[in-house]
């Protein structure tokens, strides 16, 4: 049975190439793996494989000869009698038509359902003042006490009780088994964390702060967002990756950082980004119980303050649900982590000057809850955003564009982003607050929007 | 500080030592169902080489043509159901030595809705949770840390299994492959870590990337003990595999086996194959293909000629069945770009 030889395609992009050379005459016998002809591409020089056995028995193309399509017969071969191949049919030639010239393929992505409201906490329901620190160790150790798949891992979580003590009193109740210090590895725990996960826990990973865990950005993903996509569904990894983002005080470029806007960029990823204790706690135990890898963004500042938090068994919040801080009617202030704080201090200022401002937190910031902003803005018909890090390809960017692309009719004026200046962090005291945003930088932009100013 | 013959050179670490694995003693049956699998990967490789010449297979295509022996050979002593599987992105053979169906492998090569990651993950992204094979994975090394990790799973649970992870000897020079020996000793955790050492990471020899380029040693500033294995020969890596598994299952912690093999392809099929001679190629093909290395031993055992060219042929109709197959099912609906991102609904 005749078989014939093709033109290969020797790279993703090759089209055409040169046949350099024949390796073979008629009449030679070859066998799978033999070279038969080496031929040019525009990247390199290739050799090209027999692989089945047999009898050459024509050469189609002559040596040198330049612009051969992929696809092309470039020789014929008797294939051994007991063969059972067919002849090959498909050539390239007949792959799925290019889409070039075809009317673009639309395919747009699903509308996204209306998330859960928080659930409504009972009346007469005890409100606790707790500091954020203290409800996310509460958070994380109600999830061990009902699960033993949860784990914590991270730098300095166990022994010294966390770096900036989240973790304090876990080794002692769940014992080294579940609470477990790492060496100065992020990039090697994080890839441990992600293979636990695929394997079937539930881990907790700590970053020292968010700013290391950009040695292991590749394992957050790479491994664990893309995972479940690049297994069509079959693999997951629920892994919390968690610690501090953001600016601290005082520490320099290398130390603060906002990652929101990157972990947010990454279709696969959970990103949440919690203001207050309530929230801290409430979102922490979701990311936990969640099927999907989730970025839990915290913020040092915040640790040590206190908030009420309802003393339920299971305080639960739903992920992807923004939630209003301070209602009003003239502007919309949007806002997440830090950023909220000074938001609600910024709509007290501007309340006494006349200027009735709504404040957001976004609380999400993967999926967004881009109901709540376009909502609201069709209320307030201005809009400012109010984030505590660099304003190019931020948060605020996105907001932004989506006010642009689904509120345009509801904008009485631009939206403007108030984040911090876009310079790495400096350390001399008075350069670092002019570098942060702050709340005088809030109230100008509301009232630019409102044109009061 | 080796007790290590010419042969099988062992590091030993100061907990004591795994001791000299002994090539495996394999009957007839056990041998040639050995050999089945090494053909199988390779005529499905050559198959998949066919198609991307064709342009069926897209992107980047790695195969695993002379490698055969060191993924039957190791799977082999595994605990189908108990223990888990890692490597990286030269993952078609590995998958076959697994049982994996190879129709929904080649159709993923296709980029079909039939194929095991449905067409979204492509050569690079294979898995398969419920035979405990966890990929396939793109980025170099990333396998090791994943690897040890599905090994912190098994000894959380206490369950007994094992997690085997390979990867080259290129990603043998990455540094989260020392982070993760590190943890992986420390911890005791049930891994062992298969270097497969082609001798090339794309175009460049171990030796002109290793400063120590005697891999197996690569473990011994961890105290994890390392064995340099003949890799083209199917019994000598079953032999080192069951060593291993013994040393890892009685909680001795990791163990690392450098498996020397050969590949015969180029690194992907876009390889201009400028680094080394076709002569050398050729001689490892004359002397040391580890199916021809099978074959001859079989002959020896009194398998006929017949009987070999009987399974050749069975194989070569599984594989021309699975390109069909490949070949003719549907691309994936177009729905299916924003399915599988994520697991739940918010």
């Amino acid at each position: 049975m005749a078989i014939e030889l093709k033109m290969p395609a020797l790279s993703p992009t090759m089209e055409e190439g040169t046949l350099a050379k024949w390796l073979v005459k008629v009449g030679d016998e070859v066998s799978s793996g033999d070279i038969i002809a080496e031929i040019e591409t525009d990247k390199a020089t290739m050799e090209f494989e027999a692989i089945d056995e047999g009898e050459i028995t024509e050469l189609l193309v002559a040596e040198g000869t330049e612009n051969v399509a992929v696809g092309t017969v470039i020789a014929r071969m008797a294939g051994e009698d007991d063969e059972e191949e067919p002849a090959q049919t498909s050539p390239a030639a007949e792959k799925p038509a290019e889409t070039k010239d075809a009317a673009p393929i639309t395919v747009s992505a699903p509308e996204r359902t209306e998330t859960a409201a928080d659930p409504a906490i009972p009346e007469g329901t005890p409100m606790v003042s707790t500091t954020v620190r203290e409800a996310l160790r509460d958070a994380m150790a109600e999830e061990m006490r009902t699960d033993d798949r949860v784990f914590v891992m991270g730098e300095e979580v166990a022994e010294y009780q966390g770096a900036y003590k989240v973790t304090q009193g876990l080794l002692e109740e769940f014992g080294d088994r579940r609470v477990i210090d790492t060496p100065i590895t992020e990039y090697g725990f994080a890839g441990v964390g992600s293979g636990a996960a695929m394997g079937g826990l539930r881990p907790v990973i700590e970053f020292m702060t968010f700013n290391f865990a950009m040695q292991a950005i590749d394992h957050i993903i790479n491994s664990a967002a893309k995972t479940n996509y690049m297994s069509g569904g079959q693999m997951r990894c629920p892994i919390v990756f968690r610690g501090p983002n953001g600016a601290a005080s005082r520490v320099g470029a290398q130390h603060s950082q906002n990652y929101g806007p990157w972990y947010a960029s990454v279709p696969g990823l959970i990103v949440i980004a919690p203001y207050d204790s309530a929230d801290a706690k409430g979102l922490l135990k979701a990311a936990i119980r969640t099927e999907d890898p989730v970025v839990f963004l915290e913020n040092e500042l915040l640790y040590g303050r206190s908030f009420d938090v309802p003393q339920l068994d299971d305080h639960v919040l739903p992920i992807g649900k923004a939630r209003i801080m301070r209602e009003g009617n003239d502007l919309t202030i949007v806002s997440y982590s830090i950023g909220v704080g000074l938001a609600l201090e910024a709509a007290e200022q501007l309340a006494g000057e006349g200027i009735d401002a709504e404040v957001i937190d976004l609380r999400t910031l993967r999926p967004l809850d881009t109901k709540a902003v376009l909502d609201s803005l069709a209320k307030t018909n201005r809009m400012i955003v109010v984030e505590e890090g660099w304003p190019t390809c931020s948060i605020a960017s996105e907001i932004s564009a989506l006010a642009m692309e689904q509120g345009f009719d509801d904008l009485d004026a631009p939206v403007l982003r108030v984040a911090n200046e876009d310079v790495p962090m400096p350390y001399a005291a008075n350069l670092e607050a002019a570098m942060l945003v702050d709340v005088p930088k809030i109230v100008s932009a509301a009232k630019t929007v409102c044109y009061k100013d | 500080m080796t007790d290590s013959s010419e042969k099988t050179p062992v590091t030993r670490a100061a907990k004591g030592k795994p001791g000299k694995p002994k090539r495996f003693k394999a009957d007839k049956e056990t041998l040639l169902e050995l050999y089945r699998q090494m053909l199988l990967i390779r005529r499905f490789e050559e198959k998949a080489g066919q198609l991307y010449g064709l342009g069926l297979i897209g992107g980047f295509c790695h195969l695993y043509i002379g490698q055969e022996a060191v993924a039957v050979g190791l799977q082999s002593a595994m605990n189908e159901g108990e223990d888990s599987v890692i490597t990286g992105y030269r993952d078609h053979g590995h998958m076959l030595a697994y049982g994996i169906d190879p129709r929904v492998i080649m159709a993923e090569l296709t980029g079909r809705q039939a194929g095991i990651s449905k067409g979204k993950g492509g050569s690079m992204h294979m898995f398969s949770v419920e035979q405990k094979f966890y990929g396939g994975h793109g980025i170099v090394g990333a396998q090791v840390s994943l690897g040890a990790g599905l090994g912190f799973a098994h000894k959380y649970r206490d369950d007994g299994g094992v997690c085997l992870s390979y990867f080259g000897d290129g990603a043998a020079n990455q540094g989260q492959v020392y982070e993760s020996f590190n943890m992986a000793e420390l911890w005791k955790l049930p891994v062992i870590f298969a270097i497969e050492n082609n001798q090339y990471a794309m175009g460049t020899s171990v030796n002109r990337a290793s400063a120590e380029d005697q891999l197996y040693r690569r473990g011994e500033s961890f105290r994890i003990p390392g064995i340099q294995v003949n890799g083209m020969d199917v019994l000598e890596v079953r032999g080192a595999a069951e060593t291993a598994l013994k040393w890892v299952r009685e909680g001795n912690g990791p163990i690392l086996l450098e498996l020397k093999t050969y590949r015969y392809r180029g690194h992907s099929m876009s390889d201009p194959a400028k680094y080394r001679s076709r002569d050398e190629v050729q001689e490892m093909r004359d002397k040391s293909d580890p199916i021809e290395g099978a074959k001859a031993e079989l002959l020896k055992m009194k398998v006929s000629e017949e009987e070999l060219k009987a399974l050749d042929k069975e194989i070569r109709k599984i594989v021309a069945d699975s390109a069909d197959f490949a070949e003719n099912s549907p691309e994936p609906e177009l729905s299916e770009l924003y399915t599988d991102i994520l697991v739940e609904k918010y």
